[in-house]
């Protein structure tokens, strides 16, 4: 199926087969930062935007894409600096293989306008697994950041 | 202590801001684009013989550029294990072999231009098997009638106690005193077996390598791995290719718990390369990562434990057996850690001892995984150590700190138990475990909580551990850096130390900076790659900070000195009469900035590179130490409980990044607690895994950790970076034993097998009941 | 992983069962996040995706949630949340993360009657209807009874709007994993519902049970302890890697209990 993709606000021209899912069309079109962490949609790490909803790419077929705004970490940068820092100042951020998926949900999260109380930090958070910071930092980081942005 | 600029500090990673952002960083972010697929075929049966496999409708596929079996590879047994040279884990496996030893073990593999045809392929790969009866049960491994490794060209470097006809990949005895007469005449003794379950890594980047030919024919090969230099090594002696030949990068790596220490697809990828001329890439599913790499070993401990009625700790004996599965990557190196990075914890012991096996099952390989049997070990000894506090009717706190290591003093055990070799004799130089154990007191508020509050159908308790490690190999183990002068005055650090995520990169520029008295900024790192940076062992033994970090610091204090020897050049001075503040050298009359003394050197006068280059083995390997303590929330009816907070006093040394430090910490215990509670790699009884992806294999999520609490003690190592000892491994180590106990003090039931389940607590509530009925 | 060899978007419901009807090769897809799980080779998917069947509507008698819904929205939805205390909310919060329930609709979970499912246990004991295009209305607990594949196209899930509270307790290792057992009691005026699933199989009406409250005349806690009993004693449970089928008994007791109790307003024994 030839289809054009929107992503990070830029049209992507490509061929899809029919049962192909959105993280190994997006690798394929270089966007690295998507990347391929359990095959079972259960680990986070493959979160995109898709209208500004986070969902895992790995489990959202790509011709389905079309016509939808696909964000990735790479069109945020400003926010997943900025949050990098956070996640640095609190000791959270170790292999950074979750991260990308984290700033993509945490960005959405943003983009709602909370709640942020710690309950829907963590409620946000859990579909994404860490197997490096123990969880407690990276929520830590996460409200930190929320509550600098939050006017 | 001197102060401090960049040292014991909150710094953020160098390169959490870019993995952020998503930047290319990853070994599949950096294959080749036009990377052959490689795929694997695995075996389906849990000990077989290939008797035939015909490959030829695979490779007469469209799209298929070739197919390897164990025709195309010279039988040159070797080790994964991914160690220093000669190994202590016996050459038992091959490339690709007639025998297939466990369900996932590899086959044949397939090279093709994309995923669909690769995988297409290996359906049309026809395999006959003779089908064997497989040895599932470690327990009854030894002398079994079934041999898993029946080949003859299969050998141990030195003697660990490879006895593969008793199906024996190790064996180690050890006896301080005589343990049975202490037993003997200890007034009391306590025996207990305990059974330890395989943990699977689940680092969050599937294993990956890739491999190409470079303008120089040379195999350069990326590699999510722990151990490039070791991978370099390996793949040379096995495929037979002259070391000078092959290039290993290591680049950012998500992750590897020991997970990624051995090898696993650089072999196949470069074969594929090699005989292809074609850049290939193998990138496993996350089936394959369960299935096909290796988990912790799987261990049954007897312990029995003596005291006098006072509570003096006379003697202890441990035996182990341990699964190390079809391979016997680590088999001894893990066996003999669970009992020398334990055991000296209780060190005023007349008698010691600690001895058994390390056998072969058809079942995917044991191997490192971070705390390596420090985590078996801590679970029975510091479990049995509540139980004998019980029988004394003795404070379990007052029981430790009466028999527990303390600064200045020293085990035997030291001496006699390294990592598969003897070990190294050490004093306690720095030991804070006193004031770990008395400030996590402190921190949970013990006395109120100890041993329970009831509430309900509710009970809130709380457990405590104490634990130690390591730091490095020593006499083994060696990391190098070379740190070089650029023009502008800026530095870069080229090292072997191998980041995995833990942030060592930044740790080492921290130490760098803060011997050059510069900004971490000003310090450029690369690291672990086999042409650029200087030799390191790599990430694993808990070694880096220990090991690597102070053969950064020589490194730098080596350049600081040839700086000072030019400064004193230029400024026509003695170097003693040279002041240095991190920015300008100047003497009483005069002075240059490092800038233009750097530009000097460059372009204009006396011009040089200046470059230092040193190593460090370690002569020791001190412990960190930490008291960790459990408080748990649990449901008397139904067994389910809630980790509520799990607090964690560490003693480190100095911390060279806290923040980083904690991340250690917090990761480990997290890791350590999903064993204690839920983590279980599940095999049916034809030897397939059932736990084969992330639906069924569950790790701590973020509603399960519900707070930590992590401090540090002041202490400082003399033999250490800046007085920093290791912090890799430590943290995981408590959680199993903080847990059992806790579980006891709730409901005064002792849960011995791993892990400890809502299910087997109810369990034995009700068997308790009963009794008492 | 799935092959599916061409995708087909239907014009209307009725274009789509025409198609479905055609070959056994031709299946329904809904938010397709799990063909990756399955083996199959599949002619034609057939993409509900383009025909409206993405609403929450709030009728005078009845709520009715379109089988395209993600579980996110039924998870944000206020109409939803005002039924049964809102235990299908609670059910579908629980159900992995968020990123995965924008993409899985309740249609596909209710359909595929999977053993785990945190949602069937609680629309069962909702009374919820099911609305099939073909086969017209049907009780789930009757949807659930027929055996083999469903050929027909599921349009919504009718739930009747009626006073009501309800209790919902998933048992889970993980909040990522499936359901050790799951347990939803409701109550109306017509009287208790009690559904147990994950047993590990699926959710089920404790029909024994709810017999014993609803003909008494008065509950107490003797009454309650006896249908929780009840409970346990009458469903079939068995092992899997999650816990055994003892346990699970166990876990079923307790759990009707409590949510008995909660719905009584009684507060629990020490």
């Amino acid at each position: 199926m030839k289809i054009t993709l929107n992503i990070n606000n830029r049209d992507y021209e490509t061929e899809v087969k029919p049962g192909e899912y959105l993280t190994d069309t997006l690798r394929r079109l270089h966007q690295v930062s998507v990347r391929r962490g359990c095959d079972t949609s259960s680990c986070g790490v493959c979160t995109v935007l898709i209208e500004g909803k986070p969902v895992p790419s790995c489990a959202f077929l790509s011709y389905r894409a079309e016509g939808k705004r696909i964000t990735t970490v790479e069109g945020i940068p400003d926010e997943a600096s900025e949050l990098s820092r956070y996640f640095g100042g609190e000791g959270a951020d170790q292999c950074g293989f979750c991260n990308p998926g984290i700033a993509l949900s945490v960005y959405a999260l943003k983009q709602a306008q909370g709640p942020y109380t710690e309950a829907n930090i963590r409620h946000v958070l859990t579909g994404h697994l860490c197997r490096c910071s123990g969880y407690h930092a990276q929520v830590e980081a996460v409200k930190r950041y929320l509550e600098a942005n939050h006017e | 202590m001197n102060k401090t600029k960049t040292v014991n500090t909150v710094r953020p990673s160098i390169d959490g801001k870019g993995l952020m952002m998503g930047r290319s960083a990853y070994t599949d972010d950096l294959a080749a684009a036009d990377s052959l697929i490689i795929k694997v075929l695995r075996s389906p049966h849990a000990f077989a013989e290939i008797k035939t496999i015909d490959t030829t409708a695979a490779e007469n596929l469209p799209g298929v550029v070739c197919v390897l079996t164990h025709r195309d590879f010279k039988r040159n047994a070797h080790t994964r294990a991914g160690q220093g040279y000669p190994e202590p884990s016996p050459h038992d496996k091959f490339v690709l072999d007639r025998y297939v030893r466990y369900v996932g073990d590899e086959v044949a593999a397939v090279a093709a231009i994309d995923v669909e045809t690769a995988e297409a392929a290996l359906d049309l790969i026809a395999v006959d098997y003779e089908v064997f009866e497989p040895v599932l049960d470690f327990e009854k491994a030894k002398d079994n009638p079934v041999r898993v490794h029946p080949e003859d060209d299969i050998y141990e470097m030195f003697p660990i106690g490879f006895d593969p006809k008793r199906n024996l990949a190790a064996g180690y005895h050890m006896e301080v005193g005589d343990i049975e007469k202490t037993l003997s005449e200890s007034d009391v003794v306590i025996r207990q077996s305990y059974y330890t379950q395989a943990q699977a890594h689940v680092m969050m980047e599937p294993h990956a390598v890739n491999a190409r030919l470079d303008y120089n024919d040379r195999l350069v090969i990326y590699s999510s791995t722990q151990t490039p230099f070791h991978v370099r090594r390996i793949l040379s002696q096995t495929l037979e290719v002259p070391l000078r030949r092959i290039r290993v990068i290591k680049p950012r790596v998500g992750g590897g718990f020991g997970g990624k220490q051995a090898i696993h697809g650089e072999l196949l990828a470069a074969a594929v390369t090699l005989k292809t001329g074609r850049p290939s890439k193998l990138v496993y599913t996350r089936k394959e990562v369960f299935g096909a790499t290796y988990t912790r070993h799987p261990m049954r401990l007897d312990l029995a434990i003596g005291a006098t009625k006072d509570g003096k700790i006379t003697g202890i004996d441990c035996y182990g057996l341990s699964d190390t599965g079809a391979y016997g990557e680590h088999a001894l190196t893990v066996f003999m850690v669970t009992g020398s990075k334990v055991l000296p914890l209780y060190n005023k012991v007349d008698s010691v001892r600690f001895h058994g096996d390390v056998v072969y099952t058809n079942r995917t390989s044991s191997g490192a995984y971070r705390g390596y049997g420090a985590i078996q070990g801590n679970f029975a000894l510091e479990s049995t150590i509540d139980m004998l506090a019980a029988k004394l009717d003795m404070d379990p706190i007052a029981l430790r700190k009466k028999n527990m290591i303390m600064e200045g003093q020293t085990s035997p055990i030291f001496e006699i138990m390294g990592e598969g070799t003897e070990g190294t004799a050490m004093n306690m130089e720095s030991c804070k475990l006193d004031y770990c154990v008395d400030r996590g007191l402190t921190l949970t508020d013990w006395k109120k909580t100890y041993p329970r509050q009831e509430n309900g159908h509710k009970v809130r308790s709380l457990g405590m551990a104490i634990a130690m490690q390591g730091s490095g190999i020593p006499y083994i183990d060696m990391g190098a850096a070379t740190i070089k002068l650029n023009d502008d005055g800026f530095y870069n650090l080229l090292i072997g130390a191998t980041d995995i995520g833990q942030g060592s990169d930044t740790i080492l520029a921290q130490i760098a900076a803060e011997a050059l008295m510069c900004d971490v900024e000003d310090v450029a790192v690369y690291s672990s790659d086999s042409d650029l940076t200087p030799f390191d062992a790599g990430a694993y033994a808990s070694s880096t900070t220990y090991v690597s970090g102070n053969a950064v610091l020589k490194a730098a204090n080596e350049l600081k000195a040839m700086l000072m020897k030019e400064a004193a050049r230029v400024l026509h001075t003695k170097i003693e009469n040279v002041r240095y503040d991190g920015t300008t050298f100047s003497s009483e009359e005069t002075s240059i900035s490092l800038k233009d003394l750097s530009n000097q050197l460059y372009y204009n006068d006396e011009q040089k590179q200046l470059t230092a280059t040193s190593s460090y083995v370690g002569h020791k390997s001190p412990p960190p130490f930490m008291a960790g303590f459990c408080e748990i929330e649990i449901d008397k009816e139904t067994g389910e409980f809630d980790v509520l907070n799990y607090t964690s006093v560490v003693d480190c040394g100095v911390t060279i990044n806290k923040a980083l430090a904690k991340g250690q910490i917090e990761g480990g215990v997290v890791q350590g607690l999903g064993m204690a509670t839920f983590e279980d790699v599940h095999v049916a009884k034809n030897g397939k895994l059932i736990t084969t992806d992330m639906l069924n294999y569950k790790i701590p999520s973020v509603k399960e950790i519900h707070r930590l609490t992590t401090e540090f003690a002041e202490s400082y190592e003399t033999s250490g970076p800046y007085g920093a000892k290791s912090v890799g491994e430590i943290g995981i180590d408590t959680p199993p034993a903080a847990l059992a106990n806790a579980v006891y003090n709730a409901l005064g039931v002792r849960i011995t097998r791993l892990p400890i389940t809502p299910e087997k607590i109810l369990k034995a509530l009700k068997e308790k009941e009963n009794e008492h009925a | 992983m799935m092959k599916i060899k061409s995708v087909y978007k239907p014009a209307s419901l009725e274009d789509a069962y025409q198609e479905l009807l055609k070959s056994s090769k031709h299946v329904l897809m809904a938010g397709g996040a799990w063909l990756r799980l399955s083996n199959r080779t599949v002619e034609k998917a057939i993409d509900l995706g383009c025909l409206d069947l993405a609403f929450i509507n709030d009728t005078a008698e009845a709520v009715e949630i379109g089988s395209m819904t993600t579980l996110k929205a039924v998870e944000d939805s206020e109409i939803v949340s005002g039924l049964y205390d809102g235990i299908l909310p609670a059910a579908v919060s629980q159900i992995v993360g968020i990123g995965l329930r924008n993409v899985v609709t309740i249609g596909g979970n209710v359909v595929a009657r999977h053993g785990f499912s945190d949602i069937i246990t609680p629309l069962l004991a909702m009374n919820a209807q099911l609305k099939f295009y073909d086969k017209g209305l049907l009780s789930l607990h009757e949807y659930l009874e027929t055996r083999g594949k469903t050929t027909d196209i599921l349009e919504k899930i009718i739930i009747a709007k009626v006073p009501s509270r309800g209790y919902f307790k998933k048992v889970r290792k993980t909040a990522l994993d499936f359901a050790v057992i799951n347990v939803a009691v409701t109550k109306t005026e017509a009287g208790f519902n009690i559904s147990v699933g994950s047993r590990p199989s699926v959710g089920m009406l404790c029909e024994t049970a709810m017999a014993l409250l609803n003909k008494a005349s008065n509950i107490d806690e003797n009454l309650v302890d006896k249908a929780a009993k009840c409970a346990a004693d009458s469903l079939k449970f068995s092992d899997n890697h999650r816990g055994s089928g003892d346990y699970r008994r166990t876990l079923t007791e307790v759990y009707v209990k409590r949510g008995l109790l909660q719905l009584l307003d009684l507060e629990e024994k020490a």
